[in-house]
């Protein structure tokens, strides 16, 4: 149940920042269902309220890529029987796949994937339309901080990753990018940008502590006070 | 334009999670694009928080927020559940413009 309470507080938090941002009411609803995906949501609705809708699919669909594999992982316990693949196939989430491959046996993954995959879905449709009607309900966002909620959630979201040193740099790095050439690239560019930080990952290992050391990032570039470390 | 963008990332999405059930057996993905395909969508995840926190129409976003996000972010750091993370991170935003910080 804990898991389901944390995805009504994202689900919550995605639809007050849709709802925050002017965009219509239909929306965050209809990606609940429909995308199913909170990193691509975030991302998503992040870019079309910048303007730019064809980075938010891109970017949405480059982030879900990751999916592929996670499928390639559940196939076995989702069975070959299409009907289950059809279904099981959208319930599919990080969250999802982290619980049911935690299962020792066959019969407690295939239980377990189908509970958790129900219960997520669920619970953050609840949490979209909570969301959606508090963010509804306060005047202006800024106010109330709602444009500093978003974020930090998203930190709070991938914070276990970013304990990784791999994960770390590359995310750091792209962070960076992404801040840099905010102010010369048009709306969502930089975000994809980003995914130059995959480039340290090629840094001589000995330079690999000191991303600042790579040539597109400024080493001018002021401390960012989002990265705690 | 809206709604067909959403479709298609929804299409899309979905195109991904069938397409690993359905391609078991067939399809073999290096260990590096294994290994790159959670690297990069952390990247893009953390881009997407840093530009939201520190900017605003590709100008800086003042200091308010940048504050109330760098709350949040430490309290993420020290493992607080996620609703008390947001919370702390509004909060400290309004109580700073509250005070006329911009």
């Amino acid at each position: 149940m804990a898991i389901a309470a944390a995805m009504v507080a994202v689900g919550a938090s995605f639809g007050a920042i849709a709802v925050s941002y002017g965009l219509p009411l239909w929306l965050p609803f209809l990606m609940s269902t429909a995308v199913f995906a909170g990193g691509a949501q975030f991302l998503a609705v992040g870019l079309i309220a910048a303007g730019n809708p064809v980075a938010a699919v891109l970017g949405g669909l480059l982030l879900n890529a990751r999916h592929l594999p996670f499928g390639l992982a559940v196939s076995d316990t989702i069975g070959p029987r299409w009907r289950d693949r059809l279904v099981g196939s959208h319930l599919m989430t990080d969250e999802t796949v982290a619980f049911t491959l935690a299962e020792p046996d066959p019969a407690g993954r295939r239980r377990t994937y189908w509970l958790i995959g129900l219960t997520l879905f669920t619970f953050w449709n609840v949490g979209t339309a909570v969301g959606v009607l508090l963010g509804g309900a306060t005047g202006d966002p800024a106010t109330l901080g709602l444009d500093a909620a978003f974020p930090a959630g998203l930190i709070a979201l991938i914070t276990p990753s970013l304990r990784d040193r791999e994960t770390r740099l590359v995310a750091l790095t792209g962070a960076g990018v992404a801040v840099v050439l905010t102010p010369v690239l048009p709306a969502g560019l930089p975000v994809m940008c980003a995914l130059l930080g995959l480039l340290a990952l090629f840094l001589p290992r000995r330079a690999s502590g000191q991303q600042a050391s790579r040539p597109t990032s400024p080493t001018a570039e002021p401390s960012r006070p989002v990265e705690p470390c | 334009m809206l709604i067909a963008a959403i479709l298609t990332l929804a299409v899309g999405t979905y195109a991904l999670r069938l397409g690993g059930v359905v391609l078991r057996g067939r399809l073999r993905l290096s260990a590096r694009t294994r290994k790159v395909l959670p690297l990069a969508a952390t990247a893009l995840l953390a881009a997407l928080a840093a530009t939201a926190a520190l900017t605003e129409n590709a100008g800086p976003a003042g200091v308010a927020r940048p504050a109330g996000v760098a709350v949040g972010a430490l309290l993420a750091w020290r493992k607080v559940p996620f609703v008390v993370v947001v919370v702390a991170a509004a909060g400290t935003a309004a109580l700073l413009r509250l005070a006329g910080v911009p």
